[in-house]
């Protein structure tokens, strides 16, 4: 418990079989959110955060599994919630994990053929991919 | 020299599934889809049969942002997510970060940010019926609409500084108390705001043509709704009475009388009508609330982050080491993370933030709820008519800044 919201750390494999647990047996009947938080020092170095809330119990519960940078993957939850769509697509976009099962991974904030992942902490804030080049001062003579 | 551009988006389909069916492209440079929503359609006929809904063109890095600045700096951030209902997002940050620091505003404090969430709310809701009214034609409701908004929003200046994105919250607090005359003028403005609801449903509520653009069009179940992740006025015009306010109690909605008003049918005319009805909740909930204001400090009396008052900085040492601690370092937030939610003018806007210690957070992310009614709108928009993405859209109100982050 922290902070009025029940968290529980689990394997990444045993993710569904949790999930399902939740929705099923304990009234989750709402994906609220999934996100990531990256910790370049750690090993394994990403936690994927999934948020669930029961329109029932009016509780909230909040899952987080570690997985590592040479494999920074997840099992999709779309098969149980149509909301997970989207925001697997923005996690993503965002910290570059795979969602196994979600087969539109397309980006969806950023744009097609954007290169890196920019919430990670070593993408530089700075950097710069403009999807169509600066005009320079000699094409716009 | 035109050289081609690159397309941003890749469309889930580029040809139709039957002989006849054609491909249109809709927005993001329109004014129906508020300018940064793209809908790739394809249609038989004048008949809708799927959707690839495209977001992201405002997309400003919000997130990142977020990791190199003071817990504090975030809140002009923050304002301009959902900029139609900026104090609610102010306060919803806050109460995050104050639940990790453990602090408890004060009454005064308390009642004034609920007052003015509900302010906020109001003209939220006023927008989006507005714009949703004047998208089919319906000038006369949409001035009346505006008009009030209008009034609101200097309103807010007089007391804020701005009219749209005020950076009115702090954490632990309020910029300032409400000046001289401010709740007097409210009521006013509550009262003007009643007369010209009551005349807009009486230009609209029984009027043939918004009925039949709005009624059974885009219409959702319950059981859709929560699967696709729908909350606030859609998830309640389905019939669902699920509000944050009542079904987990912040700031002061434990201590008010309101009642959650839900639709039968969950389509257009059904968001419609609660969105008209949640402003009268508001307006009661305002007038409750300017009764029980009572004289007190708005700030918490904790260093960590409420700033000293500005004749002690200039007059003694501590507060002048305390305000330059508070500008250069940040208030100290110890480390934890959170997940703290309140119940925005579109639903559950919820704020996770992990904290490793000190001034600067290691990460902000803002569940909006803009994004995620885009991930399920199209549910609403498929097997309908063409005509009736407009109406649809209008009525699911999407904020592009909340939308894109």
């Amino acid at each position: 418990m922290a902070h009025g919201t029940l968290s529980l750390l689990i394997e990444p494999a045993r993710l569904l079989e949790v999930v399902r647990a939740l929705k099923d047996r304990f009234g989750f009947d709402m994906f609220l959110d999934v996100t990531a938080v990256d910790w370049p020092q750690r090993q394994p170095r990403f936690d994927v955060v999934w948020h669930f809330y029961s329109t029932r119990e009016r509780v909230r519960v909040r899952l987080k599994a570690r997985v590592p940078e040479a494999d920074p993957a997840a099992d999709s939850l779309t098969g149980l919630y149509g909301s997970a769509r989207f925001m697997e697509r923005e996690c993503h976009d965002m910290y570059g994990i795979a969602f196994r099962g979600n087969d539109d991974l397309r980006p969806i904030l950023l744009y097609e053929g954007f290169v890196g992942h920019p919430l990670r902490k070593d993408y530089p804030k700075q950097k710069e991919q403009p999807l169509v080049p600066y005009r320079t001062n000699e094409a716009a003579k | 020299m035109s050289l081609p551009l690159p397309n941003p988006i890749r469309p889930a389909f580029d040809r139709g599934g039957s002989p006849g069916a054609v491909i249109v492209n809709i927005g993001p440079s329109h004014p129906a889809t508020h300018g940064t929503i793209q809908i790739v359609a394809e249609l038989d006929g004048e008949r809708v049969v799927r959707t690839d809904v495209h977001c992201g063109y405002l997309h400003r890095g919000f997130e990142k942002e977020c990791e190199s600045h003071t817990w504090h700096n975030l809140i002009p951030y923050v304002d301009r997510l959902n900029y139609c209902s900026a104090l609610i997002n102010d306060f919803a940050y806050c109460e995050a970060v104050e639940k990790l620091m453990g602090i408890e505003i004060t009454p005064r404090c308390r009642h004034l940010r609920t007052l003015l969430s509900e302010y906020s709310r109001i003209a939220d809701h006023l927008t989006c019926i507005a714009a949703a009214l004047m998208e089919l034609g319906a000038m006369t409701a949409f001035l009346y609409l505006v008009t009030i908004r209008d009034y609101i929003y200097e309103h807010l200046a007089a007391l804020t500084g701005a009219r749209v994105t005020y950076s009115y919250g702090r954490i632990g607090g309020l910029a300032n108390d409400v000046p001289e005359g401010w709740l007097k003028r409210l009521g006013e403005i509550l009262d003007q705001m009643d007369t010209f609801t009551g005349r807009v449903h009486g230009l609209v509520d029984r009027n043939r043509i918004f009925i039949d653009r709005t009624r059974d069009v885009g219409v959702l179940t319950t059981a859709e709704a929560i699967h696709w992740g729908f909350t606030g006025p859609i998830l309640r015009s389905t019939g669902a009475p699920r509000d944050l306010r009542k079904d987990t109690p912040y700031l002061s909605y434990a201590e008010l009388d309101f009642e959650v008003p839900v639709g039968i049918k969950g389509d257009n005319y059904d968001r419609y009508f609660v969105r008209m009805r949640e402003i009268d909740e508001s307006a009661h909930m305002i007038r409750q609330l300017a009764d029980m204001l009572e004289p007190g400090p708005i700030c918490v009396d904790d260093r960590r982050c409420t700033f000293p008052e500005k004749h002690l900085v200039y007059s003694e040492i501590e507060s002048l080491i305390n305000h330059f601690k508070l500008v250069m370092d940040g208030p100290q937030v110890p480390p934890g993370e959170v997940y703290s939610a309140q119940e925005g003018a579109n639903g559950e806007l919820g704020f996770y933030i992990v904290s490793v210690g000190g001034g600067v957070p290691w990460k902000v992310h803002c569940r909006s709820p803009s994004f995620v009614h885009m991930g399920g709108v199209h549910r609403m928009l498929d097997g309908y008519q063409l005509a009736d993405i407009v109406p649809t859209f209008g009525s699911v109100n999407m904020i592009g800044g909340e939308c894109d982050r």
